[in-house]
C-alpha cells in the first residue's frame, strides 16, 4: 500500500504549480481556450434555421401567386433572394448552393384556386443537409397551411359558411426549460463539458510523458515521494485550472449568452469536480501508459474529447441513435456530466433528482482512481 | 536537390513506421471516428417518446391520440391518468413531450366550437422539440382537415370543394433526408484536417525539441529542401487516409459518389496543402511539444465548429459568417459534398477551389517564410 504523506504532496503540487506558472503559454492557453471555444460554439453552433435563402420559379405570376411569395417574404424564416424565369435556373441555384429551397408555383395556381379545387406548389431542396431541410419542410409546410385556409375562409364566406371554416382544433404549447426554443440554451452549458474534457486530456495527459521524455522521470523516482504523491501532487494544480475555467464559462454562458442557471452553485461546483478526477485520471493513466507526448496527447483526444463532443448528447440526441451505440453510451462518462450540466442550467434539479447521473460519475472517479494509482510504477 | 529531398522523404517514412503508436493512430482512430460519427451524429428524430393523458374519455379523444402511434413519429411510453404523474415525468426529463386532451374536447367539437390539445414539451434539446412540434402540428392538421371536411359534407356537400394548397416536397441529392449522407462526407475533411495539422507541427517542433533539427541544419540541404522532404511525406499519408476513410465510409453507410473523382482529388490536393500550412505556421510558433498540441486546437476546435461541418453557417452571425471564408474546411466540404452528393463538377465548384488556392498559397507564403527565419 502506498503511503500519503501530506508535506510531500503538497510539495510535488507546488513543482508542478511552479512549472505551469512559469511556463506562460500554457496559462495563456488555460485562459484563452476556455474562452474561444465557449464564443465559438456559443455563436458558431446554431442550429436553428432562419433566413433560409428561397428562389422562387412562379409559373403562374397571377396576384394569387403573388400573395402566396408575399406569406413567404413576410416568414422570418425564408428570405426570398430571387425569381428566377426557368426550371433550369432554379437548378442551378440549388445545385450551386445559392439557396436551400426552390419554390415551383404551377401555371395553373390561381386557376385551380377559382375552380374550387385542390393545388399543389412544388418545394425543391437541398436535402444534403438533412436536419435544415427538415426544418425547412416544416417552416414551409406551415406558411403554406395558413395560406390555404384564409383562400378557404375567403372561399367560405361567400357562401355565408365562414364559421365553418374556422380549424376544429388548435394545438397549444407549453414548453418547459427552454422556453424560446433557441438552440443556443441547448448546446452552451454542454460546451463546459467540452472545454473540460478538453483541457484535461490536455494538460494532465503530457505531465507525466513530458517528465520522461525529459529525464526528470529517473530524478523523480530517486526521491523518496511515492506514487500516490506523484498523482495525486500533479492533478491537484490542474484540478484547480479546470474548476477555475469551469468557473469561467459558467460566467460567460449566463453573463455573456444569457442562458438561464435556474440550479445551484454548489451542485455545479460538485458534479464539475467529480468529472475533473474522471478526465483528469485518465488523462494521467494515458501518460503514464505511453510515456510519450505525442501519442499521449493523441490518445487523449480519442478518449475524451471525442466521446465527449459525439456521444455525450452534446448536441446528437442520445435517444436517436441505433441500440448498439445508445448502449456504449452509457459507459461515456460526459454522458452523465452533459446531462446533469443542461439539467442544473435549464431545469434548475439538484442533487436529488441527480442521483444517476452523480452515483455513475462517483463509481468512474473510484474506478479511474484506482486504476490510475495502480498504474504507476516507480520503477526504471 | 532532389537526391536530397529524397533523402529526408525517406528518413520520415522509417521514422512513421518505427513509431509503433503512429502506425496505430493513423489508421485505427480515423476508421473508428467514422464509424462513431456516422452512426451517433445525427440529427434525425426518427422516434419521439410521448406520454399521454386523455381527461376526456370519448371516441373523439381516443381517435386523435391514435393518430399519434399510428404516425410512426412517436412511441407511447406511458398513459396517465393525473397531472401530478405529468409534471413529475417532463421534470425529470424522463419523457420530452406529453400529449394531453382536457375534459369537454369531444363536445366542442361537436358545437363547431375550438377543441384543444395540449402539447407539453421540454425544449432542452430545442432541435429535436422543434423536429416534434412539426410532427404534432402535421398529425393535428391532418386531424382537423378530416374533421372539418366531414363536417363540412354532413352540412353542405357542394362546399366540400372549398379550395385548398397543398406542398409537395421534393429533396434533392438525399431523396430521404439521411444523416449519414450529409455527415459522412464531412467526416473525412474533419478526419484530415486533424490529422494533418497535427502530424506536421508535432514533426518539426519535435525535431526542434529533440534538437535534431540543429543537426540537419549543419548538413548541406537548404531550407526549402528540408520544408519538401518534411512536408512530402504528410502530403502522401493525408491522401491516403482521405481514401481509406473516404472508401470505408461510402462503403460501409452506403453514400453514393456522383462526381468526378478527378475533381475530389484536386480539391482534396489543395486542401491537404492548406492544412500542411497550417501545420507548418503553427510548428514555427512553439517550441515545444505541448504547445504544439493546443495551439493546433486553438485553430482546429473553430475550424471544424465553423466549416458547416453541422451548423449551418447561414444561421450564425454575419461577423463569424465572414470568419468562415479564412477556414479551409468550409471550401473543402464544400467540394466533398458537391461530389458525393450532389454530382456537380469544376462548373459549380470553380469558387471554392479559387479560394482555397489562394488561401493555401496565403498559408503556404506565410509558414514558409517563417518557418526559414526559425531556423536561419
Amino acid at each position: 500500500m502506498t503511503k500519503l504523506n501530506l508535506k510531500r504532496t503538497v510539495a510535488m503540487a507546488r513543482k508542478e504549480f511552479i512549472q505551469i506558472r512559469r511556463d506562460s503559454r500554457s496559462l495563456l492557453i488555460a485562459v484563452l481556450l476556455p474562452l474561444i471555444q465557449i464564443l465559438m460554439l456559443g455563436y458558431g453552433a446554431r442550429l436553428d434555421a432562419n433566413h433560409i435563402p428561397v428562389y422562387v420559379l412562379d409559373q403562374d405570376g397571377s396576384q394569387d401567386s403573388q400573395n402566396l411569395l408575399k406569406a413567404f417574404q413576410a416568414s422570418p424564416y425564408f428570405d426570398v433572394i430571387k425569381v428566377v424565369d426557368t426550371y433550369k435556373d432554379l437548378g442551378d441555384a440549388i445545385d450551386a448552393d445559392r439557396c436551400k429551397l426552390g419554390l415551383v408555383i404551377p401555371w395553373n395556381f390561381s386557376q385551380n384556386l377559382h375552380n374550387a379545387a385542390q393545388t399543389k406548389v412544388q418545394a425543391l431542396l437541398d436535402g444534403t443537409d438533412n436536419n435544415s431541410a427538415q426544418l425547412a419542410v416544416g417552416y414551409a409546410q406551415a406558411v403554406i397551411t395558413t395560406f390555404s385556409t384564409n383562400i378557404t375562409v375567403n372561399w367560405l364566406s361567400r357562401y355565408g359558411l365562414s364559421q365553418l371554416a374556422s380549424s376544429p382544433l388548435s394545438v397549444d404549447y407549453r414548453t418547459w426549460f427552454n422556453e424560446e426554443l433557441e438552440s443556443k440554451n441547448f448546446i452552451i452549458p454542454g460546451t463546459v463539458a467540452l472545454v473540460m474534457a478538453l483541457m484535461g486530456a490536455l494538460l494532465s495527459s503530457l505531465t507525466i510523458a513530458r517528465e520522461w521524455e525529459r529525464g526528470t522521470m529517473e530524478q523523480l523516482i530517486a526521491t523518496p515521494v511515492t506514487a500516490l504523491e506523484i498523482m495525486i501532487g500533479k492533478l491537484a494544480p490542474y484540478l484547480a485550472i479546470g474548476l477555475a475555467d469551469a468557473t469561467l464559462c459558467a460566467i460567460f454562458a449566463v453573463a455573456w449568452f444569457r442562458v438561464p442557471f435556474r440550479g445551484g452553485i454548489g451542485t455545479f461546483f460538485f458534479i464539475t469536480t467529480l468529472f475533473l478526477i474522471v478526465i483528469l485520471g485518465i488523462g494521467y493513466m494515458i501518460s503514464v501508459a505511453t510515456k510519450n507526448q505525442l501519442a499521449a496527447g493523441q490518445y487523449a483526444l480519442l478518449v475524451t474529447l471525442l466521446p465527449t463532443s459525439m456521444l455525450s448528447g452534446f448536441a446528437f440526441p442520445i435517444d436517436q441513435m441505433p441500440r448498439a451505440i445508445r448502449a456504449i453510451t452509457y459507459l461515456i462518462y460526459s454522458r452523465y456530466y452533459v446531462s446533469a450540466l443542461k439539467r442544473i442550467f435549464l431545469a434548475g434539479n439538484g442533487l436529488r433528482d441527480l442521483r444517476t447521473e452523480v452515483i455513475a460519475l462517483s463509481v468512474y472517479a473510484l474506478v479511474v482512481g484506482y486504476f490510475a494509482t495502480s498504474a504507476f510504477r516507480k520503477t526504471l | 536537390m532532389f537526391s536530397r529531398i529524397w533523402h529526408i522523404v525517406i528518413k520520415e517514412f522509417i521514422e512513421l513506421r518505427r513509431d509503433r503508436h503512429a502506425r496505430f493512430w493513423l489508421i485505427i482512430p480515423p476508421i473508428v471516428q467514422m464509424l462513431v460519427f456516422g452512426y451517433a451524429a445525427t440529427f434525425e428524430i426518427n422516434q419521439v417518446q410521448i406520454a399521454l393523458i386523455d381527461f376526456d374519455h370519448t371516441l373523439e379523444s381516443r381517435d386523435l391520440l391514435a393518430h399519434f402511434t399510428d404516425s410512426g413519429r412517436f412511441t407511447t411510453v406511458k398513459v396517465l391518468r393525473n397531472e401530478g404523474e405529468l409534471k413529475s415525468l417532463i421534470g425529470r426529463s424522463a419523457v420530452p413531450m406529453a400529449a394531453k386532451i382536457e375534459p369537454g374536447f369531444a363536445e366542442n367539437l361537436r358545437k363547431g366550437n375550438e377543441a384543444h390539445l395540449q402539447v407539453i414539451l421540454d425544449g432542452t434539446n430545442s432541435n429535436t422539440a422543434l423536429i416534434s412540434v412539426g410532427y404534432v402540428n402535421q398529425i393535428a392538421a391532418t386531424y382537423a382537415n378530416q374533421y372539418a371536411r366531414d363536417r363540412l359534407e354532413r352540412l353542405m356537400p357542394s362546399a366540400a370543394l372549398a379550395p385548398t394548397v397543398g406542398m409537395e416536397q421534393r429533396p434533392w441529392y438525399n431523396p430521404d433526408l439521411n444523416s449519414q449522407w450529409f455527415f459522412v462526407p464531412g467526416v473525412i475533411g474533419s478526419i484530415t484536417l486533424i490529422l494533418v495539422v497535427n502530424l506536421t507541427s508535432f514533426a518539426i517542433v519535435r525535431e526542434r525539441e529533440v534538437g535534431t533539427l540543429e543537426q540537419m541544419m549543419v548538413s548541406p540541404i537548404r531550407p526549402v529542401e528540408l520544408i519538401l522532404g518534411k512536408t512530402v511525406p504528410f502530403f502522401l499519408v493525408g491522401l491516403a487516409d482521405v481514401i481509406l476513410v473516404a472508401t470505408v465510409g461510402s462503403l460501409w453507410f452506403q453514400v453514393p459518389f456522383r462526381g468526378n473523382p478527378l475533381v475530389l482529388l484536386a480539391g482534396t490536393a489543395l486542401f491537404l496543402l492548406s492544412s500542411l500550412g497550417v501545420g507548418l505556421l503553427i510548428s514555427t510558433l512553439c517550441s515545444t511539444q505541448q504547445q504544439a498540441f493546443a495551439s493546433g486546437f486553438f485553430f482546429i476546435n473553430p475550424a471544424f465548429i465553423l466549416s458547416g461541418f453541422a451548423f449551418p453557417i447561414t444561421s450564425m452571425p454575419k461577423v463569424l459568417q465572414w470568419i468562415t471564408r479564412l477556414d479551409p474546411l468550409r471550401y473543402y466540404l464544400v467540394i466533398l459534398r458537391g461530389t458525393f452528393l450532389k454530382g456537380v463538377g469544376v462548373g459549380v465548384l470553380w469558387p471554392q477551389m479559387v479560394s482555397l488556392a489562394v488561401l493555401t498559397a496565403v498559408l503556404l507564403v506565410i509558414s514558409v517564410s517563417r518557418f526559414r527565419k526559425s531556423i536561419d
